[in-house]
């Protein structure tokens, strides 16, 4: 998913394991997923199921993946995806790691059956290279963001992002994590962009987590808006997932739904599963940061999407941030997305041309792009 | 002058309102209850609601603004979160007041208080029980009595589904109503336990059909919802089981052959009962009504449909519920699937151990094939 593959591959390969990195998601991964997968699952699960049969082809043995307990399909995922495998022939073995027996010694055992030794010294040390290139990650991520709308060079930082990314997939050690990740940013930041004084859009992109990160499941929205002109601000990064799903900490877990619904509430009184809650606190959050506008972006058959959307809404119209909500499967076509996207653009430059005092007049903010 | 409080005939409606009604009603409201769904009931949840949204939940928005327009006081809409130990019910029914409330204009108050029995299930039952009770201006002796009474109610609702009633029977039987599909007959004592002497007897002397209706409550028993699929099943004399009147123990067998446990209690019911009927026989087909883009029907429905094909004894159907879904395609699914049991049953007397293909089942690849 996105670039999660680079500290999972570091992480794995740093155990001793060789690694089958799938094919990045193609037209090819998506048929093979939509096919084979049931007819409503959702579209991360069927690019997983298509990332897996690629991977099958390209001779991988096992498959690790995450579990859960719900409410959200998501957790139970891996065992629909292995009978799914299985009737097809193929011969794997497929790791679950399972919360909350502790995702970590659960992974400690299962690596020991794999190669035989290992010592928790190692383990540990894997584990925390993988989190540093996560973080580094994300860092050059937010750079992208906010430069990427401004550039003068089409296309410019995000192959410069490209490069950084080569980079921290090779290094190999805390040092040279650190060190690709700095060049890499001084690169993005010499990149030529246009003078701040003309203030960028920003927009918001939340919704669920895999289409937010997965940049072929979102047709690559961000680099459209980018094309527009426009400055991505996200709350989602791939450390979130990794937390959320990898190394669970119910301390922060805890913490962080607090915080969480105290920003949804009066809208949201519950956490629903997958990235629901996030979805509404973080508008309300963005909306109190001057973003100009918000796009919800959610699988098709998204539960905890199909709420979040339900409500937005209101809250687009208490907070004044319009909002445009995407439901993306197999059959959505880049062509569709960009004119929404542009109809999108334009309203919010529209409104953001109004005279300040035409505030409050504004017109009500209704479902019209949906 | 006692409080109103309006419970929509939707959702867990179809598993809880023994115990609902019990509870209010011993709090001194007047409980009233939405009607039938009809296509106005859906007309109205289609527009309510988000387009994404399915089709249970665009009928409980229906019933919700029924109720809305009939000046009651309160309307009922708990945030069920779970029911059970680690299970759920579904995501959408932990955001159910809140999306109510962000597409309804002009609501009464909501009774929407969350359950959530996943850990220490008593205490947190008692705790929303007290709330509900707060919010009502009743006192916590009341409470008490009303949760005890509540739970009694409950029971024997629970002992008619095991008797082989649905669950409109089995309210109906409990207010000594007739037969609510207008047969006439009551259903009351000893006519209900036999009330496979009603069905018609088309088929003399052949032993009767008997095929397993799978599905969340509010979608096999719901009439529109299911364009009435029991009862077709049963006036082409078919004698039709639910989950609900297996007992516990029998589901809880089935769930065993899962690999890890299901986290959604429908769920759980639908592939516990599906493996038991797979596995024991004593069912002549399956037909599970799943709604469209439900995300538990998707996972639960996969892993059932594939223990169907694989062990090729009990023929399966899978019908796909939303609101453009037309009769007539139904009953032409049904008839077929029920043409094609007689045949295989009528080959078996014979002696032919054959016929053992599915042809009611959609045509899944479950093979290897390029792309
Ligand atoms: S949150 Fe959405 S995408 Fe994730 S498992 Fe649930 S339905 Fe699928
Ligand atoms: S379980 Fe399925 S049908 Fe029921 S509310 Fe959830 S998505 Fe809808």
């Amino acid at each position: 998913m996105g670039t999660l593959y680079i500290p999972i591959k570091a992480l794995f390969e740093n155990l001793g394991l060789s690694v089958v990195i799938p094919p990045p998601p193609s037209k090819r991964t998506l048929a093979l997923g939509g096919r084979y997968a049931p007819e409503f699952a959702c579209l991360p699960m069927k690019l997983n199921i298509g990332n897996y049969l690629e991977a099958l082809e390209a001779g991988a043995e096992v498959i690790i993946m995450g579990g859960g307990t719900g409410p959200c399909r998501f957790g139970y995922y891996a065992q629909v995806q292995n009978e799914i495998l299985k009737d097809l022939g193929y011969q794997f073995e497929m790791i679950v790691l399972e919360p909350p027996q502790g995702h970590v010694l659960e992974l400690y055992r299962k690596i020991r059956e794999l190669v035989g030794s290992l010592s928790l010294r190692d383990l540990k040390y894997a584990i925390q290279l993988a989190w540093d290139k996560v973080l580094a990650i994300d860092r050059l991520q937010v750079e992208v963001h906010r430069l990427a709308g401004r550039e003068v060079e089409r296309g410019r930082v995000n192959r410069e992002f490209e490069a950084g990314l080569g980079a921290i997939d090779r290094a190999n050690s805390f040092a040279a994590i650190r060190q690709a990740a700095e060049e890499s940013l001084l690169k993005l930041k010499a990149v030529k962009v246009r003078p701040p004084a003309q203030k960028p859009l920003r927009v918001g992109i939340i919704g669920e987590i895999y289409m937010v990160l997965e940049p072929f499941a979102n047709l690559e929205v961000e680099k459209h808006l980018a094309e527009m002109g426009v400055e991505v601000v996200r709350k989602i990064f791939l450390g979130e997932w990794v937390r959320d799903h990898l190394f669970l900490n119910p301390f922060r877990l805890g913490r962080e739904r607090a915080r969480l619904l105290k920003l949804a509430r009066p809208y949201l009184g519950h956490f629903v599963g997958g990235h629901g809650l996030e979805t509404i606190a973080n508008t309300v959050e963005m909306a109190g940061e001057g973003v100009d506008g918000v796009i919800q972006i959610a699988p098709f058959t998204c539960m905890p999407e199909i709420v979040a959307e339900s409500i937005l809404p209101r809250v687009s119209q208490d907070h004044g941030i319009p909002s445009l909500t995407l439901y993306l499967d197999e059959q959505s076509g880049e062509a569709g997305l960009l004119t929404r996207l542009e109809a999108f653009v334009d309203l919010l430059r529209r409104r953001n041309l109004a005279p300040l005092n035409a505030n409050l007049h504004r017109a009500p903010i209704d479902r019209q792009f949906h | 002058m006692p409080h109103k409080v309006g419970i929509p005939r939707a959702l867990v409606y179809y598993n809880y309102f023994p115990w609902w009604r019990g509870f209010f009603e011993a709090l001194e409201a007047e409980v009233v209850v939405s009607g039938e769904t009809t296509k106005q009931t859906l007309d109205h949840g289609v527009r309510l609601a988000v387009d994404e949204a399915c089709l249970p939940v665009k009928v409980f928005f229906g019933h919700v603004l029924e109720l809305s327009r009939q000046k009651v006081d309160f309307i009922f809409v708990p945030r069920i979160v779970s029911v059970e130990r680690k299970a759920f019910i579904c995501p959408k029914f932990m955001g159910l007041p809140d999306m109510v409330r962000n597409a309804i204009p002009d609501l009464p108050s909501l009774i929407d208080v969350t359950v959530d029995l996943r850990h220490r299930p008593k205490r947190r039952l008692w705790k929303a029980a007290r709330q509900v009770g707060r919010q009502l201006g009743a006192s916590p002796f009341r409470v008490i009595r009303a949760v005890f009474g509540a739970q009694k109610r409950q029971r024997v609702f629970q002992d008619l589904l095991v008797k082989q009633l649905t669950p409109p029977e089995a309210l109906a039987a409990m207010e000594g109503k007739s037969r609510p599909e207008g047969s006439g007959k009551a259903l009351s004592g000893k006519a209900a336990e036999n009330r496979d002497n009603w069905l018609p007897q088309e088929y003399p002397g052949a032993k009767r059909l008997k095929v397993a209706v799978l599905g969340h409550s509010y979608n096999i028993y719901d009439q529109l919802a299911s364009q009435n699929v029991i009862r077709r099943l049963r006036e082409m004399g078919v004698q039709v089981v639910t989950a609900d009147m297996l007992p516990a123990p029998l589901i809880r067998a089935g769930n065993q052959k899962l690999a890890k446990p299901l986290f959604w209690t429908f769920g759980k019911k639908i592939a516990g009962a599906a493996f038991h009927w797979l596995g024991n026989g004593g069912v002549d087909g399956i037909v599970h009504l799943v709604s469209f883009g439900c995300g538990p029907d998707s996972m639960v429905g996969e892993l059932v449909q594939r223990e169907a094909w694989r062990g090729k004894t009990t023929p399966f159907m899978l019908l796909t519920l939303d609101e453009h879904t037309g009769e007539s395609g139904i009953v032409t699914r049904l008839e077929a699937f029920v043409d094609m049991l007689r045949h295989r049953m009528s080959l078996k007397e014979k002696g032919h151990p054959g016929e053992q293909g599915n042809p009611g089942g959609e045509d899944k690849p479950l093979q290897k094939g390029g792309v």
